[in-house]
């Protein structure tokens, strides 16, 4: 397909968007659905822009931005570091991996009750959650890529007589770069997720809790809102790490 | 020493050492329990029923809610990867709505449905859509064209065609992209009665977390372990039967 056919496509699929949003107005305007249940487009449209000029919406955005990307940091350098030391060692990957294939398919929410029963419904428990539920995706692709080097790069690194150090910095972790690049792309939809469900259960300040209560309270613009707002977050955050992914890796193209 | 036994080493320690340190440091705490009281209390909820009702509640939601959502998916990977135009139209929608975490849809089903299966389950359906719609919509595109060609010279209708070339051809694929989505279902399920549904195992951890039963908190983690491994570990060897090679060639995870 030439590049010219590919955006009249892109634009095609734009277009069928906005054609499903003129439905939604249709429907929220003649459809017989209570406006406390659809809010149409454009009232959730006012309700998102009155929020971030006005309101509160903007702080609240950034607090939840906040969470997710501290929250997401610390897995990542936590996941790393020890995803190193797991997978560099014949001994700990023996004994220690198939105790995290044993706690992998625990629901990361579930470890949440857990945290709350240690040290309570605050801002810190969020925080801890967010890193212990998005450490898995990381540490366990970086185990795997570590690991799974190729042997000759092995030998060569015996041949130049490196040190465990230099052979993990040199050689392990580089070939361990898409693995981890991925784990931690799959890492940052974990503490987006956590983020929100931590504020809806502690009702700390950022999205989760205000969509929380603007639904109890019945003002569905706001919620709606909100909804588009968690979903910008999720978009924008994916695709930047997508684009750092494919900047990061173009030496494995070559 | 087996691969088993070096494996199985480590959590044994660990729990042997959490007992001993607890039992001589006579702790008395509100968050942590020794495994033997947190056996104990899984015995106990065992016994009772309450176990299994709640694990009924969360596997009834997590299972209808991913009949609902992959047989959705499974209708519209058709539709995608049997008509090109329309993939290429959708594909703006797909990727706006995809990124929108489910659990934000959380206050919207709840306005909308109150608290119960109705809500949970529709929750469970949006997230065990995607896992589905994407496997499908590439195991559709991946058909060898041949068989195509030969549905053509078989003169097979539309429907002749998706029943007895494109989704034989696509199943192991379709069965990848159901196994992925079980396992979010699960986790949707007790994410949502952790969050807000007061049903099913996560309602119960709760509860167990707020009333300060550390033992059965802990009981009530594994539980929901055991059941998320289980139920991988079932469909992981179904599809090793099941599609044999076929089946590995797809990707592992």
């Amino acid at each position: 397909m030439t590049p010219l056919a590919r955006s009249f496509w892109y634009a095609g699929s734009i277009a069928v968007t906005a054609l499903v949003v003129v439905l939604w107005q249709a429907i929220a305007d003649h459809g017989g659905i209570p406006p406390v249940f659809l809010p149409g487009p454009d009232r959730s449209w006012d309700a998102l822009v009155a929020g971030l000029q006005g309101g509160d919406l903007a702080r609240l955005t950034g607090a939840t931005i906040e969470r997710m990307v501290y929250g997401w940091i610390l897995a990542s350098l936590f996941g790393i570091a020890l995803g190193a030391l797991i997978g560099s060692s014949r001994l700990a990957r023996e004994y220690i991996a198939p105790t995290l294939e044993l706690v992998r398919p625990v629901p990361v929410s579930a470890f949440m009750p857990i945290v709350i029963a240690f040290i309570g419904l605050t801002g810190d428990m969020v925080l801890i959650v967010i890193a212990i539920g998005s450490i898995w995706p990381v540490l366990l692709a970086t185990v795997h890529g570590v690991s799974a080097v190729e042997p000759r790069l092995v030998e060569v690194s015996r041949s130049l007589r490196l040190t465990r150090l230099a052979t993990l910095w040199k050689i392990a972790l580089p070939n361990a770069q898409p693995d981890i690049l991925a784990g931690m792309r799959l890492g940052l939809t974990v503490s987006l997720i956590l983020a929100v469900i931590g504020e809806m259960l502690t009702s700390e300040d950022g999205l989760g809790s205000y969509i929380l209560l603007a639904g109890r309270t019945f003002h569905s613009a706001d919620l709606f809102a909100g909804v588009i707002l968690l979903g910008a977050i999720g978009l924008v955050s994916n695709l930047a790490l997508q684009a750092i992914e494919h900047r990061m890796l173009r030496w494995t193209r070559r | 020493m087996s691969k088993l036994a070096k494996g199985i080493l480590f959590p044994v320690l660990f729990l042997l050492a959490w007992e001993i340190v607890m039992r001589a440091t006579r702790m008395q705490s509100d968050s942590l329990a020794p495994p033997s009281e947190i056996a104990a209390a899984f015995w106990r909820a065992a016994l009772d029923g309450t176990l299994a009702q709640r694990t009924y509640e969360t596997l009834r939601a997590a299972l209808t809610g991913l009949a609902v959502g992959g047989g959705l998916a499974v209708v519209m990977s058709i539709a995608l990867g049997l008509v090109p135009a329309f993939a290429r139209l959708m594909r703006f929608s797909i990727e706006a709505l995809r990124p929108v975490p489910s659990v934000a849809l959380i206050p919207v089903a709840i306005l909308v449905l109150g608290f119960g299966y109705a809500m949970e389950i529709s929750l469970i359906a949006f997230s065990a859509f995607w896992p589905v719609l994407i496997y499908g919509h590439a195991a559709i595109v991946n058909i060898e064209p041949q068989l195509l060609e030969v549905s053509r010279v078989l003169r097979l209708g539309a429907f002749g065609r998706v029943t007895k070339i494109v989704l034989p051809a696509a199943l192991p694929r379709y069965f990848v992209g159901f196994r992925l989505s079980a396992a979010v279902s699960l986790i949707i399920a007790v994410t949502v009665e952790i969050a807000a549904n007061p049903m099913g195992v996560g309602h119960e951890l709760m509860v167990a977390s707020q009333s300060l039963h550390p033992d059965l908190m802990f009981a009530m983690v594994l539980w929901i372990g055991l059941v998320g491994w289980s139920l991988n570990a079932a469909l992981l060897f179904a599809q090793r039967r099941l599609f044999g090679p076929a089946g590995a060639g797809v990707a592992a995870r």
